[in-house]
C-alpha cells in the first residue's frame, strides 16, 4: 500500500490556481523529490498534505486513510521551509516543546530528545540558545524537531536552501538514517542536481500539475531525450568542429549527441584523431535533469 | 541626492497605508480625545458640570429650608436630600449617618450637614455659634471646595430673602462669612499618602495593557519565523494556542501589578497588604482582561508596525477616558458613562473600592462582572480573527 497517495488535487488562491488536479503517491521508505519552478505548487502541496490548505477538490490519503484539513496527523512530521525555532530557547527546550505538542512526554520524550541532539549533531550545544546557531546548526534543529515524534512520513519543504555544501551533505546524511529506518520522505527542491542525486523517484511540478514523475532515466525516456551526451576534451584549442560535433562552452572541448554508444564512439573519436587532435578526456552521460526539465516545461529550472 | 532620498521616503509613505493612519489620523484622534476631556465641558475643574452633593437639614426651620431650596437652586450643584437604596422602594429623608455613608461608597464626593441652629446662623458672618459640616472624599478634591463656596452664595441669597445680614461690625475678615463651615474627610485620614493606591491603579492598569499588547506581539513573530505553522500542524491547534498565550500574558500581568504595589508599599506607604484579598481578586480580574484585549490587538493587526499604532491608540485613548491619567471623578457626568465602555475604567473602580473605600469583597462584585464579562468578549473576538491562521 502506498504510503501517500493525493489524487486530482486543486485549490484557487482568488484566480490563481496553485494546484491544478496533481496527483502523486509515495511508497514505504522512499525518498520523493518535488522538482518545480518557484511558484509551481510545491508549498501549497505540502501545506496541504501538513493539513494546512484545504483542496477545492482532490483528495489525500495516508496509508489508506483520506485526510481531514485541520485533524491531528501523528504519523506526519512538517520540516517547515523557514527555521521554525524559538531563538531565545535552547536546541534541548527547542526540542521538548516541539515533541510535547506531537504528544511525547515522560520518559519517551527524554529518549526522543537526547537522540534528536545526536541525530542532528548538537548534543554539545544542547543548552545553547538557538539565536546563537549558525544557519546548518538551525537547519539540522529544524530537521530534527518536525522527526522527533517518530512520524511514519516526513514532508520537507526546501530542506537545504540556503545552507553550505557541508551542512547541505550532513543533512543528506540525517535524511538517510531516517529512510534507514523506513521513513518515507517527500522534499521539495528547486535544485536540480540534489534531485538528481538523491531522489529516488522524482516529480516535475508546473502549474499545479504533477508534469512528469519517475526515475531520471524514466524522466529522460519521457521526454524523449534517450539520446547520450558525449564531451571530449582536446589538448589545444578549436575554431571548427569535426562533422558530427559541436563546438564545447570551453575552448578545446566537443560535443555531441549519440543514441548507440558501443557502435557510434569509436567512430567520433577516430574523425578527431584524424584531424589530428588528442583527446585528453571522455565523459559519455544521460540527459540531464535540466534538459529533462526543459523539455517537459518548455522552460528553464532557475536556481 | 537628498531630493531622491526625500522623493522614495514619501514615495513609500503614500504606499503604506498603516503608516499613513498613524502618521495622519493617530493625532487627530488623540486630539479630539484628550479635547473633550480637558478642554470645555468635558470636566469639572472648568465648572460647567454640576456637583452631586447630599444634604442633611437637621435644623429644619424656615431659614435652614430657605437656604436648601437655595443650593437646589444652583447650578453648580446637584442636592440630594432623600436616599432611594432600592429601586421602587420610598425615598427616605437623609440623616448625617446615612450621608456619610454614601461618601465613603464613593455614591457622592461630599455632604453638607446643617445642623440645629444653622438657620439662625445664616448671614450672621461669624456671629453664630453654629457651623455648616461638609463631610467630603479627599480623592475629590474639587467637590468640596465648589460645595463650601456655593454654600455661601445659597447662605447670602437665603439670608437676603429673609430679611438681610447682621452682626458684619467689627469681625474678622476670615470669619466673615455669610455662614461658617468646617470640612471632615471621611475617608483616607490615617493615611500618609492617599493618593498614592489611586495612582497605583491607574499607572499599573494603563502598564499592563501596554504589556499585553506588546507581548501579544509574539503571535505575530511565530507568523513571521514559521513557528506558528509548525504549531498548527501538531496537535495543539489554534484555541489551545491561545488560551496558552493568555494564560501567560495573564500570570505576566499579575506579576506586573504585583512588583508595582510592592515598591509603592515599601517607598510609598501603599497599604498593600491590609487590602490583600481585595487586591488579588482585581488583580486576577485585571490581568485576565488585559491579557485577552492584548490578544484581541494581536489577532487584528497583520504587523508589528500595526500592533504598534493600535495599541498606542486604543491604550492612550481608553485609559485617558478611563481615569488613569485625570480621575474620573473630576469629568462630565456624559464621559463617565461613556468611559465606561472600557474594562480598565471598571479595573480602576474596583481598586479604588479596596484601597480606597476599604470596601467588602462583595463590594466588588459589579467590577468583577463587567471585567469577566470583557474577558469573555475579548477572548471570543480574538479566537474569531485568529482563523485568518487557520487553514486557507
Amino acid at each position: 500500500m502506498a504510503v501517500l497517495e493525493i489524487k486530482g488535487a486543486r485549490k484557487d488562491f482568488g484566480k490563481t490556481r496553485a494546484l491544478d488536479g496533481l496527483g502523486l503517491s509515495l511508497g514505504e521508505g522512499e525518498l520523493l523529490g518535488l522538482l518545480g519552478p518557484n511558484g509551481a505548487g510545491k508549498t501549497t502541496l505540502i501545506r496541504a498534505i501538513a493539513g494546512r490548505v484545504r483542496l477545492d477538490a482532490g483528495t489525500i490519503s495516508l496509508y489508506g486513510h483520506v485526510l481531514q484539513p485541520e485533524k491531528p496527523r501523528p504519523d506526519l512530521g512538517v520540516v517547515p521551509q523557514e527555521n521554525a525555532l524559538y531563538p531565545l530557547l535552547s536546541a534541548r527546550e527547542n526540542l521538548e516543546t516541539f515533541g510535547k505538542m506531537n504528544g511525547l512526554d515522560g520518559k519517551r520524550l527524554r529518549e526522543r530528545v537526547a537522540w534528536a541532539l545526536e541525530w542532528s549533531g548538537l548534543a554539545e550545544r544542547a543548552t545553547s540558545l538557538v539565536r546563537a546557531f549558525s544557519g546548518g546548526m538551525k537547519r539540522r534543529l529544524n530537521l530534527a524537531c518536525g522527526v522527533l515524534h517518530e512520524p511514519k512520513l516526513v514532508l520537507l519543504d526546501e530542506p537545504t536552501v540556503g545552507v553550505d555544501p557541508q551542512s547541505r551533505e550532513s543533512i543528506y546524511d540525517m535524511l538517510g538514517a531516517l529512510r534507514a529506518r523506513g521513513t518515507s520522505l517527500l522534499l521539495t527542491t528547486h535544485y536540480l542536481e540534489e534531485a538528481e542525486a538523491r531522489c529516488e523517484r522524482i516529480v516535475v511540478v508546473d502549474h499545479g500539475r504533477a508534469v512528469a514523475a519517475g526515475t531520471l532515466v524514466e524522466l529522460v525516456e519521457q521526454a524523449k531525450l534517450s539520446g547520450r551526451r558525449v564531451r571530449l576534451a582536446l589538448d589545444r584549442a578549436v575554431t571548427k568542429a569535426p562533422a558530427g560535433f559541436a563546438l564545447g562552452e570551453d575552448p578545446g572541448t566537443l560535443i555531441a549527441t549519440i543514441t548507440d554508444v558501443g557502435r557510434e564512439l569509436p567512430g567520433l573519436l577516430a574523425r578527431v584523431q584524424a584531424e589530428g587532435l588528442a583527446v585528453r578526456d571522455l565523459e559519455v552521460r544521460t540527459a540531464s535533469l535540466q534538459a529533462v526539465f526543459l523539455a517537459l516545461t518548455g522552460k528553464e529550472l532557475r536556481e | 541626492m537628498i531630493a531622491l532620498i526625500v522623493r522614495n521616503a514619501w514615495t513609500q509613505l503614500r504606499r503604506d497605508r498603516a503608516a499613513q493612519i498613524l502618521a495622519f489620523v493617530v493625532p487627530i484622534a488623540f486630539f479630539s480625545i484628550f479635547a473633550v476631556i480637558f478642554g470645555g465641558g468635558g470636566n469639572r475643574m472648568n465648572g460647567t458640570s454640576r456637583v452631586a452633593v447630599a444634604v442633611v437639614d437637621e435644623d429644619r426651620t424656615e431659614k435652614s429650608r430657605a437656604l436648601v431650596a437655595a443650593l437646589e437652586a444652583d447650578s453648580g450643584l446637584h442636592v440630594l436630600t432623600v436616599a432611594s437604596p432600592r429601586q421602587g422602594a420610598p425615598d427616605t429623608t437623609l440623616t448625617r449617618e446615612s450621608a456619610e455613608r454614601m461618601v465613603k461608597r464613593g455614591d457622592l464626593p461630599a455632604a453638607l450637614v446643617l445642623p440645629p441652629g444653622t438657620g439662625a446662623a445664616i448671614g450672621s458672618f461669624g456671629g453664630g455659634g453654629v457651623k455648616a459640616l461638609i463631610l467630603n472624599d479627599p480623592s475629590d478634591p474639587v467637590a468640596a471646595r465648589m460645595v463650601g463656596g456655593l454654600l455661601q452664595r445659597a447662605a447670602l441669597r437665603a439670608a437676603a430673602a429673609g430679611g438681610g445680614v447682621t452682626g458684619m461690625a467689627g469681625r474678622d475678615a476670615d470669619e466673615m462669612l455669610p455662614l461658617r463651615f468646617e470640612q471632615r474627610a471621611v475617608l483616607g485620614e490615617k493615611r500618609e499618602s492617599p493618593m498614592v493606591a489611586f495612582y497605583a491603579a491607574g499607572i499599573a492598569v494603563m502598564f499592563i495593557m501596554f504589556s499585553a499588547a506588546s507581548a501579544g506581539g509574539a503571535l505575530i513573530e511565530e507568523t513571521e519565523s514559521g513557528t506558528l505553522e509548525r504549531v498548527l500542524t501538531s496537535g495543539l491547534g489554534m484555541t489551545g494556542l491561545l488560551l496558552g498565550k493568555w494564560v501567560y500574558l495573564m500570570t505576566l500581568a499579575c506579576a506586573q501589578v504585583t512588583i508595582m504595589f510592592v515598591w509603592g508599599m515599601l517607598v510609598f506607604k501603599l497599604p498593600l497588604l491590609q487590602h490583600l484579598p481585595g487586591f488579588i481578586v482585581m488583580t486576577v480580574c485585571t490581568a485576565a482582561a488585559a491579557a485577552a484585549f492584548g490578544l484581541v490587538l494581536a489577532t487584528l493587526s497583520r504587523t508589528r508596525q500595526q500592533l504598534s499604532g493600535l495599541a498606542n491608540l486604543l491604550v492612550l485613548s481608553l485609559n485617558a477616558l478611563g481615569g488613569s491619567m485625570f480621575p474620573r471623578f473630576l469629568m462630565s457626568d456624559t464621559l463617565q458613562r461613556m468611559s465606561l465602555i472600557g474594562f480598565n475604567a471598571w479595573a480602576l473602580d474596583g481598586y479604588i473600592k479596596v484601597f480606597w473605600r476599604e470596601a467588602p469583597l462583595s463590594a466588588l462584585a459589579p467590577q468583577v462582572g463587567a471585567i469577566l464579562g470583557f474577558t469573555v468578549v475579548f477572548l471570543l473576538l480574538a479566537r474569531r480573527l485568529a482563523r485568518r491562521w487557520e487553514a486557507a
